[in-house]
């Protein structure tokens, strides 16, 4: 035991050198009663199913008779579809999440030391630590919803969506003559166009209830030198109407955006149509131009990011993993950051040092051990993530939120059945952690 | 003590009133911001608990903020269905057994040994320590095929306290590492002259280690109470008809959106326990948590 690994607490607790025998077999009694079901509960629950895990990994799926496989199970991990898409997602969330959950934690542990209800804070983040990630997972599945109506997330995307663009007057339309064709998601009037000169721009196939509000009769311009003018209104009114005439009881479309093109198809200018329909493109040089109904008037409003869908799953649960995670890290940091020798700060702030010098100079190199040991720990808990993704992500986008765990789960259990490419996956997952396994002895090492 | 006199600002004496209007308006929007990000860290929360008191009829039109326009749908309907569903209430009781069923083991073994690793000698003893860390990252998927098979061939799948035992073996490393590091801290003084006395280790165990270790031991309670009537897949893989909370509610996920009125309550009721013991207990927690990390 000599210049091993010692543990050796405060001298008194060594045994007189020379005690009786009597004492040394009750001794020895003592530890089997203290440390006995500890050492049934290790040896059954944790060391005899390692050993077994590792050496059915390399047995195919009817067990260990005659079963031999070698690394097929490996090989199967590794090529096939489903998990290489776990190891790839499971390498995303290992490049993701420790760095995020560090760094934020470090943002709100620095920033609550400056306000004065840092403990309500400190609540409030850390609150989802005591959920459970099922229970997480249910809660982000309500917020994700890809409807703005239902999901409050997207419901905020829309918000946003209308601040920067706004959603097209008109959600369909047609043109009412073969003059006026698609062009680009809008329309263009084939029909050349001079400075004078009114463009007719009418469409139909758009309901009553769909027309904007605040509609007034469409009135086609009088024709003004220099400028070209025009009407888009809705070229129907009950009974039908002539196609491409504005006619009495047709409504002009207000909002519409017009443009005008030149002859190289070029906007050169853009307007917005009146409650009559009217618009008017002022001092417009000689030359042929083309006049149409830009793409934007047609703009779908904002339908909602589909969050639960494969190509969003990955990234949805990134997030509300960190949301889970942040709290935990705030908290160990924060912890770090009242042990730091204020002194130290004080000194540097005295020479003269910025709060941001402070931070990126001082504190941070301080806190590097903590900020590790915060790392370090997220790195093992990601490897490991199933609950989340099994409460989050629905069926259909499973296959694309894939990680290690939750494949050896369904490939073991969940009607798959296999226990040698499951064991060969669990083998996998044991032998990342195995760097961390080193260094949590190697500092144990070092302590003592 | 000049050290700990330091942090404390003198107000008034080098504060002028010019100085202390400019930290004021230089932390106005540092006080904004953190109140906003607060406020984003309750949301979800906030989120499921409307959710769950609102009728599935008005869920499926509008999301669960409608309630601020609409105060008047709220209703305890859900929840008072949920309580007459005997299988949620099957399965919080199956959740409450395993989870203070393992508490207590993990507790009473974790002390033991955390003990026996402490204060008393024997050889090997840090060797077997250092196997105890080892195990401490060991992901819990290492053993579900050959307990699965195990389990079965023994009469423990299915059954509370076979998923409470294997909880107990992998909160174990934890619990000793935990424990371990704190009673090597008690003053050895005592322990020495109880044995001079005659105390017998069990004795010292029992009325000196104990009491002394409380805040260590509140500190694991917590945790293996929250990790185990939190866990999923435990459960999810030993269970069958013997399912705690979590693995109930995951059998309706299928129908997310039509059996929203019993996964959002549902979910609820499985978080409101975990959240009461954090609040009662914080202090001890934050402990723990702090201890199993930093140190």
């Amino acid at each position: 035991m000599s210049g091993g690994i010692t543990a050796e607490p405060p001298v008194a607790a060594a045994p007189p050198p020379n005690a009786e025998p009597g004492r040394f077999i009750s001794r020895y009694g003592m530890v089997a009663v203290f440390l006995g079901p500890t050492l049934v509960l290790l040896g059954v629950w944790m060391v005899y199913p390692a050993v077994y895990t590792i050496a059915r990994s390399f047995f195919g799926q009817t067990g260990f008779l005659g079963s031999w496989v070698g690394t097929d199970n490996y090989h199967t991990v590794f090529t096939s579809s489903y998990f290489v898409t776990a190891i790839k997602n499971n390498a995303i969330w290992v490049a993701v999440v420790p760095a995020f959950v560090t760094a934020i934690g470090l943002l709100f542990a620095v920033l609550t030391e400056r306000i004065r209800w840092s403990v309500a804070f400190k609540t409030v983040v850390f609150l989802p630590m005591a959920i459970s990630a099922f229970a997480t997972g249910v809660t982000w599945r309500i917020l994700y919803d890809q409807d703005p109506n239902l999901g409050a997330i997207n419901a905020l995307g829309r918000v946003a969506s209308d601040a920067v663009t706004s959603p097209g007057v008109l959600s369909t339309a047609s043109p009412s003559t073969s003059s006026l064709q698609q062009h680009g998601g809008g329309l263009l009037l084939k029909t050349p166009l001079h400075p004078g000169g009114v463009a007719l721009l009418g469409l139909t196939g758009i309901a009553p209830q769909d027309m904007p509000t605040g509609a007034k009769q469409a009135v086609k311009p009088a024709p003004k030198p220099g400028d070209i003018g025009g009407v888009v209104w809705r070229d129907f009114k009950p009974g039908g109407g002539k196609p491409g005439v504005v006619e009495p009881e047709e409504q002009g479309i207000p909002g519409v955006t017009v443009e005008l093109h030149d002859s190289s198809g070029k906007v050169v200018q853009s307007a917005r149509s009146d409650a009559d329909g009217t618009f008017d493109f002022t001092n417009v040089p000689v030359g042929t131009y083309n006049a149409g109904v830009g793409a934007s008037t047609f703009a779908k409003p904002f339908g909602g990011y589909a969050w639960l869908g494969p190509s969003l799953i990955t990234p949805a649960l990134l997030i509300a993993y960190i949301w889970i995670w942040a709290g935990f890290s705030m908290v160990v940091i924060a912890a770090g950051l009242s042990a730091m020798p204020r002194d130290v700060l004080e000194a540097s702030r005295t020479d003269g040092a910025s709060e941001w010098q402070v931070f990126r100079r001082v504190t941070v190199p301080l806190l590097a051990p903590v900020l590790s040991v915060v790392f370090i720990t997220m790195i093992i808990n990601v490897l490991k993530v199933f609950d989340i993704v099994y409460a989050l992500a629905p069926e259909s986008s499973q296959s694309s939120a894939n990680v290690l765990a939750f494949a050896m789960f369904q490939t073991a259990f969940s009607g798959g059945g296999n226990f040698g490419v499951g064991s060969a996956i669990a083998a996998l997952l044991f032998l990342l952690v195995i760097p961390v396994l080193v260094l949590n002895i190697r500092r144990f090492k070092r302590e003592v | 003590m000049a050290a700990a006199a330091e942090p404390m600002p003198l107000p008034g004496a080098r504060d002028s009133l010019g100085s202390r209007i400019v930290r004021v308006l230089t932390r106005g929007p540092l006080n904004i911001l953190l109140a906003v990000i607060g406020l984003l860290w309750l949301v979800p929360t906030i989120g499921l608990f409307i959710t769950s008191i609102l009728p599935v009829s008005s869920l499926g039109t509008s999301g669960w903020w409608q309630i601020f326009r609409h105060p008047s749908l709220a209703t305890w309907s859900n929840y008072d269905a949920l309580f007459h569903n005997s299988g949620l209430l099957t399965a919080l009781k199956t959740t409450a057994y395993i989870a203070v069923g393992n508490t207590l083991l993990v507790v009473i073994i974790g002390a033991m040994a955390g003990y026996a690793f402490a204060w008393l000698d024997f050889p090997g003893r840090d060797w077997i320590f250092v196997i105890v860390i080892a195990l401490l990252v060991v992901p819990i998927q290492m053993a579900l095929i050959p307990m699965f098979r195990l389990y079965d061939q023994v009469g423990l799948f299915d059954t509370w306290y076979g998923i409470a035992l294997f909880h107990t073996a992998f909160g174990l490393p934890f619990a000793i590492f935990l424990l371990r590091n704190f009673f090597v801290g008690l003053p050895a003084d005592i322990l020495e002259s109880a044995r001079i006395d005659g105390a017998s280790e069990i004795v010292i165990f029992l009325r000196l280690i104990l009491p002394l270790g409380l805040p260590a031991i509140a500190s694991l309670a917590i945790f293996q109470f929250l990790w185990t009537w939190n866990d999923l897949l435990v459960a999810l893989t030993f269970g069958q008809n013997t399912t705690p909370i979590t693995v109930w509610i995951s059998g309706q996920l299928r129908e997310f959106a039509t059996s929203i009125d019993i996964i959002a309550p549902a979910s609820f009721i499985s978080l409101v326990i975990p959240l009461a013991v954090f609040f009662a207990f914080q202090r001890y927690f934050v402990q723990g948590l702090l201890a199993g990390s930093v140190k």
